[in-house]
């Protein structure tokens, strides 16, 4: 085995029946227990089999719609979803060691909110916790909340000076409810509870802090009600596709998912979020760059090719996905995340066609051919999701050194 | 004709934040470890209890303008917690409290259903109301509420949710693959809701959970309170543990019940209680008095005493006779975020039956607190608890309790180990879960699928008000 190589880092992204519209036809779907805990228990556990860094689980305010910005009236489509935290909560007790990255919508919600759910799934995990921040510019989102009116993005609309203006936005609010959350997590020190008997005194108070966050969109006093977790700070994570995204990756996030469609572009979007870093004052700051792709995965690259169209064809139509799609074996997988490993990528996150094929052809057929060639870890290395990935738990920024 | 034996109820709250909580002593464990909450709901279900009940803080309590130290300090997320907790038990309830001001009906619905899915039917949602600025601070829309307001935005907030849990039928995911229908209803989540303090619409995202929607729990004592859980909740954690408030709060809230078209049967009035459990009545009295010591440290006891006095103590004796200095009347601004102190409405008057209890019994400051802050609910050996307890469920002082140990994550297992198979013999507290839902265990009968004319849809209509209850 070649020692030279760096592991890479691997991912699934798990939400519903697979992230092909005609997923939950297949004969080994169970589209009928989506709203069961034991239906994510089993996908969970088998990712942990294949010794997978972590699953993210997808999650909206919204039901989905294959519309960008309005919903839809389609019956032949996953149609509602389970709370993503609360998901990765209930599969907490059940796994050992891979780590659990919900998504949670940043728009509409409260970070103290957030801060102390996320804290409450790194204590569930024993530091296993992620979260994965994601903006919502759809009207029905807006409309299931009130009280803010903002403007209508559409397709037609999106490259206008005021949609790109309000996406802007979006981001920035976006950062600076990432900055809340991280300041939540640090506004208890890691000694503040002393149990001092002699002065009755539970907690240290000096070592509780106000974050006194004052921005834009909000303003949260602190401190958290949740003592710091045991990472410290929970894996922060954000899907980007350039821009103002990438801008929140390089100066927010700890783990970017970004969308290259082959390896020169994987290595220029490396070095744009790199350089974002520099100019964020981050520079010293580690963030694993992702890949996102979506697979179809099989013994042969014709059976794959033979899925995917049977699959269109169920749907309708031909699905198209902001990540490059793949179609073949897991050997050639592994050439192509070896070559985008090389172009500056720190891992990947896997989107499987279906559930539960395409995930166990990475547990049984990736994850090995990824092993043999040293790219891959054979057993779990660290026991928190920080560890998995190479991320040292930060110091506290309130703790006097 | 005898009246019939009623079935006792029985649920656990997890050991919270108030003085009531010994910390100091060995055995007490974290308040915010995972495998403290796992243990306890574990223990919880080994009683066979209806459920376990968690509460929310969602800012640090203050005195003198300082984060107060001398409680156990700090808690996980409600959610997130019995959401874990599902994972470790079968059958036990998972109620948590969750604040209708700081939050949107919409989230809290998605999360309420789907705790709702993931734990098999055994959520329940206390919901509470709050309305100060002082927490406020922690929140993007600041949302303080008039007090006036608080239980009509909490009405209507649950009004709301209930229209979201209430958009999907139930029947509509049908998932046939081979006719490729998901869903069968292309509207399935639709709603609309419009009224003083809510205007949304759009489609809920989460199908109808197994019980329909989470057991509804209310906690408020206020007149407005009692009439918010007679139209709308299914049972009220109350403060009213005695015989004859007892008997007085149940009379009062199951009469209010007719009017809103409900049966008696269909409110449960579960009182928090301690309990301290010796081999005997004497030597549980002796614990009894131990515990409420170490509930009550010198530095608590002075605590305490400003937080009714309202103005600062620091350099009162706590060995010493209270304070000859009236406490100063008006808006409570030494103790922030700390529900308890609206209790104390008439401080003066207060004041004065406190000097006058410890004139006649020679009690200390401390012991005067000790005294009035710290009375254990049930205290006996195991016989004496169990017998105190039916006795107090069958002259219907409530349905049952919600018990509060002192000590995390071990405290319930005296109750659970001692009295529970003496309640069992008697044949008022069951063997064996009977059913896997929390309305099972509750008693409360399955809620009928809606029908299908009842969803509120975006229509013309849209604009009148739908919301708030009468």
């Amino acid at each position: 085995m070649p020692d030279s190589l760096t592991p890479l880092h691997l991912a699934v992204a798990l939400d519903g029946a697979g992230w092909h519209p005609a997923a939950w036809r297949e004969s080994d779907a169970r589209p009928a227990e989506l709203f069961d805990a034991g239906y994510w228990a089993d996908l969970v556990a088998e990712a942990e089999r294949g010794s997978l860094d972590f699953v993210t689980i997808e999650d909206s305010l919204t039901v989905q719609s294959d519309d960008l910005v309005d919903p839809d009236d389609r019956i032949d489509r996953v149609r509602g979803r389970l709370d993503a935290v609360l998901i990765a909560a209930r599969i907490a007790p059940r796994t050992q060691r891979i780590g659990l990255v919900p998504t949670a919508i940043v728009t509409h919600t409260e970070p103290f909110h957030l801060s102390k759910s996320i804290a409450t799934l790194d204590y569930v995990s024993t530091g296993r916790a992620g979260v994965r921040v994601q903006i919502s510019a759809r009207h029905d989102a807006t409309a299931h909340f009130g009280h803010r009116e903002l403007p209508r993005l559409s397709l037609d609309s999106i490259n206008t000076a005021a949609a790109q203006q309000q996406i802007g936005e979006y981001f920035a609010e976006a950062a600076d409810y990432v900055e809340v959350l991280r300041r939540l997590w640090d506004s208890w020190e890691d000694d503040a509870e002393i149990r001092d008997v002699a002065t009755g005194r539970f907690i240290d108070r000096h070592k509780l802090h106000y974050i006194d966050f004052e921005g834009r969109w909000f303003s949260v006093k602190g401190p958290s009600i949740t003592p710091r977790p045991p990472q410290g700070q929970p894996v922060v994570a954000a899907l980007g596709h350039g821009g103002v995204s990438y801008e929140l990756i390089a100066g927010s996030a700890d783990v970017g998912f970004v969308t290259p469609h082959d390896a020169a572009q994987a290595s220029d979007i490396a070095g744009e979020i790199a350089a974002l870093q520099w100019a964020a004052g981050r520079r010293r700051h580690t963030v694993r760059v992702f890949a996102d792709l979506l697979v179809f995965l099989d013994r042969t690259q014709s059976e794959a090719q033979t899925r995917r169209r049977r699959l269109d064809d169920l749907a309708g139509v031909e699905y198209r996905s902001d990540a490059e799609i793949f179609v073949g074996t897991p050997a050639q997988l592994a050439d192509v995340l070896q070559e985008w490993q090389a172009a500056g990528l720190s891992g990947f996150r896997l989107r499987p066609a279906t559930l539960p094929h395409d995930l166990v052809q990475i547990t049984e057929g990736l994850v090995p051919e990824l092993r043999r060639r040293g790219l891959f870890r054979t057993a779990y290395e660290a026991d928190t999701l920080r560890g998995l990935l190479g991320l040292a738990r930060p110091a506290n920024r309130y703790a006097i050194a | 004709m005898s009246k019939p034996i009623k079935q006792i109820h029985l649920a656990a709250h997890f050991p919270g934040v108030n003085n009531t909580t010994v910390w100091s002593d060995p055995a007490a464990g974290s308040h915010i470890e995972f495998s403290s909450f796992a243990q306890f709901a574990q223990t919880a279900e080994r009683g066979k209890f209806d459920f376990l009940f968690l509460a929310e803080g969602l800012r640090l309590r203050e005195q003198n303008g300082e984060i107060y130290d001398l409680d156990v300090v700090g808690r996980p997320d409600t959610f997130t917690v019995l959401a874990a907790l599902a994972a470790v038990t079968e059958r036990l309830g998972l109620t948590g409290t969750i604040n209708s001001t700081f939050n949107e009906p919409y989230d809290v619905a998605r999360q309420f259903a789907s705790l709702d899915h993931l734990s098999g039917g055994r959520a329940a949602w206390n919901v509470v109301t709050s309305w100060d600025a002082f927490t406020g601070e922690n929140f993007r829309r600041g949302g303080f509420l008039a007090e006036d307001q608080r239980y009509e935005r909490a009405k209507t907030f649950l009004q709301t949710a209930q229209e979201l849990f209430d958009s999907w039928r139930g029947d509509e995911i049908v998932a046939d693959k081979a006719n490729g229908v998901f869903v069968s209803d292309p509207d399935a989540g639709a709603f609309a809701h419009k009224d003083a303090h809510f205007d949304i619409h759009g489609r809920f995202n989460v199908p109808r959970s197994p019980q329909g929607r989470p057991a509804i729990f209310q906690a408020g004592d206020s007149e407005e309170g009692r009439e918010f859980a007679a139209a709308a909740a299914d049972a009220i954690f109350s403060r009213h543990s005695t015989l004859d408030a007892g008997q007085a709060f149940y009379a009062d809230v199951k009469g209010r019940l007719a009017r809103y078209g409900r049966h008696r049967d269909e409110l449960l009035i579960l009182p928090a209680a301690t309990f301290v459990i010796g081999d005997t009545d004497a030597e549980a009295a002796d614990i009894a008095h131990e515990v409420q010591l170490a509930q009550v440290s010198p530095q608590t006891a002075i605590k305490f005493l400003e937080q009714l006095w309202n103005r600062d103590l620091s350099d009162h004796d706590p060995d010493g006779p209270l304070p000859s200095v009236d406490p100063v009347v008006g808006d409570n601004t030494i103790s922030r975020g700390r529900a308890s102190v609206r209790m104390f409405r008439d401080s003066i008057a207060i004041a004065n039956d406190w000097r006058a209890k410890a004139e006649a019994e020679n009690l200390s400051t401390r012991e005067l607190i000790a005294e009035v802050m710290g009375r254990q609910s049930f205290v006996g050996s195991p016989q004496t608890v169990a017998a105190t307890l039916n006795d107090l469920v069958q002259a219907d002082a409530s349905d049952g309790f919600i018990l509060v140990p002192h000590i995390t994550p071990g405290g319930l297992d005296p109750f659970v180990d001692q009295v529970v198979p003496l309640l069992q013999e008697r044949g008022v507290f069951r063997a064996e879960y009977e059913g896997t839902t929390l309305r099972d265990h509750l008693g409360l009968a399955p809620l009928p699928a809606r029908r299908n004319h009842e969803r509120g849809k975006r229509s013309a209509d849209a604009d009148a008000p739908t919301g708030v209850a009468s």
